[in-house]
């Protein structure tokens, strides 16, 4: 029966719906690449991102003194010069060149965006398409409340307090994060799901039989996707404002390794004199959301999300 | 809806999410590694002396039950000692809280004056250089850290000008005046010392601009964008066509309703400005509750911890209905029942 209705349907083969399907994706990305080198300030992000996270990765070749912030390190006559041609950022109150550890510091702020995205994204999709489906019964008030008092602290206080009841180190950093992040995720799909739950496609879908977890990821999902990804981008740089804060006060990377947070906090010890210690290391974080942010900002006019 | 029913809603719904918070707090307290009563008397303390203050501190009876007392405790304002500072949190707490709110209280003048101020010209200027430059500025905000807006002024105006003092709330020399309410400004007015009263304000000033950049540069983009959206709509077109002068349509008749996105958002600033307060009270050495919280975290003090974000807690949903309030007051037609959160 369902046979003989696609083939009434479809007067075409399954393989050309195939091609003209992935024709047609082609043809939308060219035009979205198109909609976005048209605006210089992506552009400017996209190549700030790029570049920090190349950086990021060959943080030992293109750096004149890895072992300074992968090994315990002193120098101590070289200590707390300002900067000059042999250390361009100047050196910290042990000698360490501040250079170094900047370009190394941003490993720990990308890894930090990356798994808090990774951990908190599907978590609050997840739980935002559940309920948004389910809007108006009971599961979705139970989901929905826990959201509200989560959104109902900022979140850099709880995840202090999170943090500050583990041993301080950067993977625990992550999760206080985490636990803070996701109802924002769940915020947004759930109001994005509730809207989608009354389309056709979804009426349909249902009618035929699909089961549950078919609705919610083959048939809602794949419309809330673009207003996900756009927060995703703009949220690495509040995501990495955070983690170097909680390092800044001594509850994420720990010295003597190089994050960025923690170096802007030692050095703070030695403003106004040594100024250079802890002023690139905070320049840098600048740089770094600046980035993610222009980048963020050209995906959303590009997929005109306002929402997020 | 009227306003009592809005307010008695907004209540319930508060008490609802205060107490789910307090469950997440007290949560938090418990997981945390140690024995609260060993922690409390110290290391060398006898073992009999520890048992018997488990059992006063509830610690022997389970979860729910513990979590009981705690709250009823904490509803009286009781959260037991403060192992940073050896008095009661309740105390400590009326002694930062106001450097903190004082702090966070001119924070919020400048980031409505200067944010709202700024957006305006944006907007009137759309375009233009000012515009850009406007939108530069309010860029650079949003993505800065607030304490590296801390640094940046501390260095700039602090040391390389030398305009302004950048630590603590008077300088040294200056007398400090007897405390009545905790603001150093007002207290310093009450006791008719005005070169104390001026010293303060110089205090102040840094780190409450230091806090206020990243919510002033938010407030100038979306006072911004909703003012020049606003400015496309008929009725400024119709109010111009009858000759209200420019003056009146800019400040009355497009300032009004381009203000409802920008209030809305000031109030979540604000609490969160709360918290930022956290880094820049630690660089301008702000004696606040940022701070005391800070050492507390640091120190594993959690009756501390807990009453910090527990207070905190209290002014983001007291700011949060304030703003609904106010922004039905600025358009009627929201009416009261959509500002909810859902």
């Amino acid at each position: 029966m369902a046979q003989q209705a696609r083939e009434l349907t479809s007067p075409i083969s399954a393989q050309q719906l195939k091609k003209l399907q992935r024709d047609s994706r082609r043809e939308s990305l060219g035009r979205a690449w198109f909609k976005f080198s048209r605006n210089p300030l992506s552009i400017v992000g996209g190549v700030t991102v790029l570049i920090v996270v190349l950086l990021a990765i060959f943080a030992p070749y293109v750096t004149p003194y890895p072992e300074h912030a992968t090994k315990p390190f002193t120098d101590f006559p070289n200590a707390s010069m300002p900067p000059s041609r042999e250390y361009i950022f100047g050196t910290d109150e042990i000698g360490r060149d501040v250079f170094s550890r900047t370009i190394f510091g941003l490993r720990f702020s990308l890894t930090m965006g990356l798994v808090v995205l990774a951990l908190v994204v599907p978590t609050g999709v997840l739980l935002g398409l559940i309920a948004g489906y389910n809007q108006g019964t009971r599961t979705d008030t139970f989901i929905m409340r826990i959201t509200d008092i989560f959104l109902a602290v900022p979140p850099l206080i709880l995840a202090l307090a999170i943090a500050s009841v583990l041993e301080p180190n950067l993977f625990h950093s992550m999760i206080a994060v985490s636990l803070m992040w996701w109802p924002w995720y769940t915020r947004l799909v759930y109001g994005l799901s509730s809207a989608l739950r009354n389309e056709y496609f979804v009426s349909s879908a249902e009618v035929i039989g699909a089961s549950t977890p078919h609705i919610l990821l083959r048939e809602i999902l794949p419309n809330c996707l673009s207003p996900v990804f756009t927060k995703m981008s703009l949220d690495m740089g509040w995501v990495i404002i955070i983690g170097a804060s909680l390092s800044f006060v001594g509850l994420g990377v720990q010295p003597p390794k190089p994050g960025l947070g923690t170096m802007v906090a030692s050095g703070a010890k030695y403003l106004p004199d040594q100024w250079w210690i802890s002023l690139f290391p905070a320049l840098a974080i600048v740089v770094l959301v600046l980035g993610f942010n222009l980048l963020g900002d050209g995906l959303r006019d590009l997929f005109a999300a306002e929402e997020v | 809806m009227n306003t009592l029913t809005f307010l008695f809603r907004r209540f319930f719904h508060s008490i609802f999410v205060l107490l789910g918070l307090s469950i997440v707090i007290f949560v938090i307290a418990r997981v945390m590694p140690g024995d609260p009563a060993r922690v409390a008397v110290g290391a060398r303390a006898e073992d009999w002396v520890v048992e018997n203050l488990r059992e006063q501190m509830h610690l022997n009876d389970s979860l729910p039950v513990q979590y009981g007392y705690w709250l009823y405790d904490a509803l009286q304002g009781e959260f037991g000692i403060s192992l940073v500072t050896r008095r009661g949190v309740a105390e400590d707490i009326k002694v930062f809280f106001p450097a903190s709110l004082e702090l966070a209280l001119l924070a919020l003048v400048i980031t409505a004056g200067l944010g709202i101020g700024l957006g305006t010209l944006s907007a009137r200027h759309k375009d233009k250089l000012v515009d850009n430059i406007v939108r530069v500025i309010s860029y650079m905000g949003v993505v800065t850290p607030s304490f590296v807006f801390a640094i940046l002024f501390l260095l700039l105006f602090g040391y390389l000008l030398n305009w302004l003092p950048t630590l603590g709330r008077l300088s040294e020399g200056v007398t400090r005046p007897p405390t009545v309410t905790g603001f150093m400004t007002i207290d310093t007015l009450l006791a008719g010392d005005l070169v104390a009263f001026v010293d303060s304000i110089r205090h102040l000033i840094l780190p409450a601009l230091a806090l206020a950049m990243g919510s002033m540069a938010q407030e100038a983009r979306i006072t911004r964008a909703s003012m020049s959206e606003n400015l496309t709509k008929d009725y400024i077109a119709h109010g111009r066509a009858l000759g209200v002068p420019e003056r009146s349509v800019t400040g009355r008749f497009l300032l009004k309703p381009s203000l409802i996105a920008t209030i809305s958002i000031m109030g979540l600033d604000f609490a969160g400005g709360l918290s930022n307060a956290f880094l820049v009270e630690l660089i301008f050495v702000w004696p606040g509750l940022s701070r005391y919280g800070m050492n507390a975290i640091l120190r594993k003090d959690l009756n501390a911890i807990s009453a910090v974000i527990l207070v905190l807690g209290v002014v983001f949903v007291v700011v949060n209905i304030l703003v609904d309030l106010i922004v039905s007051k600025l358009d009627p037609r929201i009416g009261l029942r959509s500002a909810r959160s859902d």
